[in-house]
């Protein structure tokens, strides 16, 4: 759980520039560490290559804070 | 000017977009064409693509099946590694007054030209994301703009690949993808060599310069558009018609 929440933070610092210590298991993608729409899009390519597994769009959508992520990272992986 | 590239053009066995496919070989891009059926043309096609140095590859796709477009678009960043190209250009007519139009007619139509055009975009949205670049062209026509008699589906299908156009243009701006459209004029191709002569004629009266065109004049604005030379541009339609429709 921490490794993966390690390599979440990694990721979404270097793609959505903000501040480590933002991006907490709450934080929402959009409101707090404000993506739009297609960074969103951006972020979960890049989170497929990381960790090799496919997010279809249903689940996709369903993803919104960094814990949501993690979550589904450590179920399918 | 394009080496290195791997283009995608869909209708590319015959017509425009044969001349399209052949024209961005010679530019440098390795080249994949989604035919419907017509094999022999299709490799045709293909043959003229190697002739001029680059790769080519046939792949018979349904484009307004979504299963075999996503498999085909695999099997082009399988084989090529990257697609940095799509030029929607697969059309059919199935011409009929709006009072005889039969809904199959219309379905049809709709779904080669217009959700044809959704469907490959949206499967190459993906790979030029990662590639951080990409070009789309739709190959959208004046009787879109104009409107035509007897072609209430086709003209709506070239309608709405103009907001088709505009839209993904603004989704995908801000990711070094452009997104326009081309609206040929009176192309001689075999869809336009069925037309009867009175109506050609009366057709070449209403073109400013007075002759129609061929498939290299739409060949050439693709190229134009997917090169660096086209990168300042997004979200037009570009009208290559002769002067017959001015904005």
């Amino acid at each position: 759980m921490a490794d993966t929440l390690e390599r979440v933070k990694k990721i979404i610092v270097e793609r959505l520039d903000v501040d480590e210590a933002e991006v907490t298991l709450e934080a929402s993608i959009k409101e707090d560490l404000g993506a739009d729409s297609l960074d969103v899009v951006d972020l979960i390519m890049e989170l497929e290559d990381e960790f090799e597994l496919e997010i279809g769009d249903d689940e996709a959508a369903k993803i919104s804070t960094v814990g949501d992520i993690v979550e589904y990272i450590n179920k399918h992986n | 000017m394009l080496n290195g590239k791997t283009a995608v053009v869909t209708g590319g066995s015959r017509g425009i977009g044969r001349a399209i496919a052949i024209t961005l070989a010679e530019a440098g891009a390795d080249i994949v064409i989604f035919y419907a059926g017509n094999h022999t043309a299709a490799e045709e096609t293909i043959q003229s693509v190697r002739e001029t140095g680059r790769q080519g590859l046939a792949l018979k796709v349904d484009v307004s099946d979504k299963e075999q477009v996503d498999a085909a678009l695999k099997e082009v960043v399988s084989t090529f590694g990257r697609v940095d190209i799509l030029v929607n250009n697969a059309g059919i007519t199935r011409d009929n007054l709006l009072m005889r139009m039969k809904e199959d007619e219309w379905d049809q139509v709709i779904a080669t030209n217009l959700k044809g055009a959704f469907l490959c975009t949206k499967a190459v949205i993906r790979p030029m994301l990662k590639q951080k670049g990409g070009r789309i062209i739709n190959i959208s026509s004046v009787v879109g703009v104009a409107g035509n008699p007897g072609q209430a589906n086709y003209v709506a299908a070239k309608a709405g690949l103009i907001g088709l156009t505009k839209t993904t243009a603004k989704e995908l701006a801000s990711r070094g993808i452009t997104v326009n459209a081309i609206a040929p004029g009176f192309i001689e191709t075999d869809m336009t060599s069925v037309l009867d002569e009175a109506l050609k004629e009366q057709m070449r009266s209403e073109i400013p310069l007075g002759y129609y065109g061929t498939p290299q004049d739409i060949a050439e604005a693709v190229k134009f558009l997917a090169s660096d030379s086209g990168r300042y541009i997004t979200g037009q339609t570009i009208h290559v018609d002769g002067g017959m429709v001015m904005n």
